[in-house]
């Protein structure tokens, strides 16, 4: 496969192709794991001999000084302000389903609004029996629900549709987190509203810049939505909606509003920007499909990508990687060595649950030579993860949202990977 | 615990004295589907909130502008971001132009060539423009903005038009029957399979694209290094 790597080699190639990893993986020692061998037996490191910090020093914990790359990262070519733009979650460098607060996306529109609580209120009006205004602390009165669920922005693996743009799965596939939300059912609210017979839609609002309203079907919102006030256990991170948002299992994380002030019943759609001239679906004969909430089954192999790559060498290898489903449960995962010629399943390990990140392993006997990683999803429905030219035959390549396809990672025999596509 | 066993025993009686009265509330507050926390909003509150508009023209607010009056905000509010003519700076939304490219490789989803309903402009200025100033116009200015905006959009073709609560409705877009509903469960129905294929399912494989030679993905800016391989 090395006689189809493309004759450009820009620095970038070079220094990771040439001394880097050849060097790290392949002239070292297999005892050595680098450091600094003061530090390492029979040696007693420093560590051992002094006392470290007390408690409540950090009063706030935070990762190790060493663990400082993992963190959010953005496109900064992507647009036109940092206050409407998209950071995306390190989903190489994390395991299970969880993700931490800290490293979950953001999406802004109108920039990170910091509320305080205290002037924080919730309205829902319109069609309803007793209009209701709510303090945040009147909010945590209402009964509550722990739920975990994956929340994926409908433009998550957009820049994708095209062809391979982005090495890392980071940016191809990390708009989308998963954390366990506590809150008050959405039912529960509207019950005490009290919705009239003709109130069919939901209009849903925030409090940020961008103050961004969409549309919700009545049907949803009895369904399984909540109004959130805690996420992994501690209230909200205000990039994530401090001090309430919607969340929307299964749909698309643009419906899930962060800083909701208004819920408001109506009749009819509201067809607002969000809707129309965004999270529409732009097909090739020139029409456009609309109201595409849910998100369709999709995995990824989260490492070996091309943040992650194979640096132990040949031997027993892990292939770690996520599958969800919006409309389910994850049934099964496959993995693919051979770009898809052939199959074999995955280990689900830890919780599967119902609209949820559900983690995957493949481990095997990599033999040192070049391959072409994928894994494949089918969900509760019997919905099989598709190809991406099979998603390209019937949604052409100008959709920008839904890209669900199989992502094909190249593992060279150096363990560099890239983000290919095959064919 | 209280070490006395007077006191420990006063208190079991209490507990148990009590858990009937308990158990009793409990039975009522489910009888009552309400729970009676939060307050009605006031006529006020909701109309001080109450800022969406929908195609049919609910929720549009009395007022009224000309396209004219809306040049002059544009051009003082808007156009340094999206353009004079609402063809947009850098990266920038384009707000004009665009018509006939929807089925092209390169397709311009402005708000003549792609945005169904006049009211979902005036919904999203009135939402969240101008950009880091959202909701400091006056309803008229907002008319009068949304007027300008059709009109970069050849929607509006006279300059002295003015546009109103009155006669918004009676605009019409371009693209108002551009839309389909999701059909996926339909039109995709090859993508649900009884047992995926396992063994010889493609003919092998080559590299057909590669992310490296488009070459943009980020880098860390100290040492321009890939974050790929250290």
């Amino acid at each position: 496969m090395s006689k189809m790597d493309s004759p450009r080699q820009s620095r970038r190639n070079f220094l990771a192709t040439g001394a880097g990893v050849a060097a790290s993986v392949l002239a070292r020692p297999a005892l050595a794991g680098g450091g600094n061998p003061a530090n390492q037996p029979p040696n007693v490191p420093e560590w051992t001999r002094s006392l470290g910090e007390g408690v409540a020093v950090r009063p706030y914990g935070k990762p190790s000084k060493f663990e400082k790359d993992v963190v959010r990262r953005d496109v900064e070519w992507l647009t036109a302000s940092r206050e409407s733009s998209v950071s995306f979650t390190p989903l190489h460098e994390l395991e299970g389903i969880i993700t931490p607060n800290g490293l979950c996306f953001e999406r802004h529109h109108g920039g990170i609004a910091e509320i305080d609580p205290a002037d924080h209120r919730l309205m829902i009006h319109g069609l309803v029996e007793r209009p209701l205004i709510l303090t945040l602390e009147e909010l945590k009165r209402y009964p509550r629900v722990n739920r975990i669920h994956f929340m994926e922005c409908a433009a998550n693996s957009g820049m994708e549709w095209r062809g391979a743009q982005l090495n890392g799965c980071q940016f191809t596939h990390g708009m989308i987190h998963c954390v366990q939300y506590t809150g008050v059912s959405l039912r529960t609210l509207l019950e005490e509203a009290g919705v009239k017979t003709n109130g069919k839609w939901l209009l849903v609002e925030g409090a940020d810049a961008a103050a961004m309203d969409r549309s919700l079907p009545i049907e949803k919102a009895l369904d399984d939505c909540i109004i959130a006030y805690k996420m992994n256990g501690e209230a909200l991170y205000p990039e994530q909606g401090y001090p309430m948002r919607l969340v929307v299992p299964g749909w698309q994380g643009n419906l899930w509003v962060k800083w909701l002030r208004r819920i408001k019943v109506g009749d009819q759609p509201w067809h607002t920007r969000e809707e129309t001239s965004k999270y529409t679906d732009l097909l090739p004969n020139g029409k456009a499909r609309r109201f595409t909430w849910s998100m369709d089954a999709k995995s990824v192999i989260t490492s070996p990508s091309p943040q992650a790559p194979i640096k132990h060498g040949k031997g027993f290898t892990i292939v770690s990687g996520l599958a969800w489903s919006g409309n389910g449960k994850v049934k099964r995962v496959d993995v693919s060595l051979d770009g898809g010629r052939n199959w074999w399943p995955a280990r689900l390990d830890g919780p599967v649950l119902d609209k949820a990140l559900t983690r995957f392993y493949y481990e095997f006997d990599w033999n040192g030579e070049p391959l072409l990683l994928q894994s494949r999803v089918q969900d509760e429905t019997g919905y099989v993860q598709p190809s991406k030219a099979e998603l390209r035959k019937i949604r052409g390549v100008n959709s920008i949202y839904h890209n669900n396809g199989i992502q094909t990672w190249h593992v060279q025999a150096n363990g560099e990977v890239e983000n290919v596509e095959v064919a | 615990m209280s070490k006395s066993p007077k006191f420990a025993a006063a208190a079991l009686l209490v507990c148990v004295m009590t858990a009937p009265a308990l158990a009793q509330q409990k039975t009522d507050a489910k009888a009552d589907p309400r729970y009676h926390i939060g307050r009605a909003p006031t006529a006020a509150e909701i109309r001080g909130w109450d800022i969406d508009v929908r195609p049919d023209g609910q929720g549009l607010p009395e007022g009224k502008g000309t396209v004219a009056q809306g040049e002059k905000l544009f051009m003082d509010n808007c156009a340094s971001c999206h353009g004079e003519f609402g063809e947009g700076n850098g990266r920038w939304p384009v707000l004009a132009g665009g018509k006939g490219s929807l089925t092209s490789d390169n397709p311009v989803k402005t708000v003549g060539s792609y945005w169904p309903y006049a009211s979902t402009v005036f919904d999203y200025v009135r939402h969240a423009m101008p950009y880091g100033n959202a909701e400091s116009f006056s309803v008229d200015e907002y008319y009068a903005l949304v007027a300008y905006v059709l009109y970069l959009n050849d929607v509006i073709t006279d300059q002295n038009f003015e546009l109103s609560n009155k006669n918004f409705t009676s605009v019409k877009m371009p693209n108002e029957q551009g839309f389909v509903m999701d059909d996926r469960a339909s039109s995709e129905k090859s993508f649900w399979q009884k047992d995926p294929c396992m063994k010889d399912c493609i003919a092998p494989v080559k590299i057909t694209a590669r992310a490296a030679a488009i070459d943009v993905t980020p880098e860390d800016s100290k040492d321009k290094k890939s974050r790929g391989v250290e």
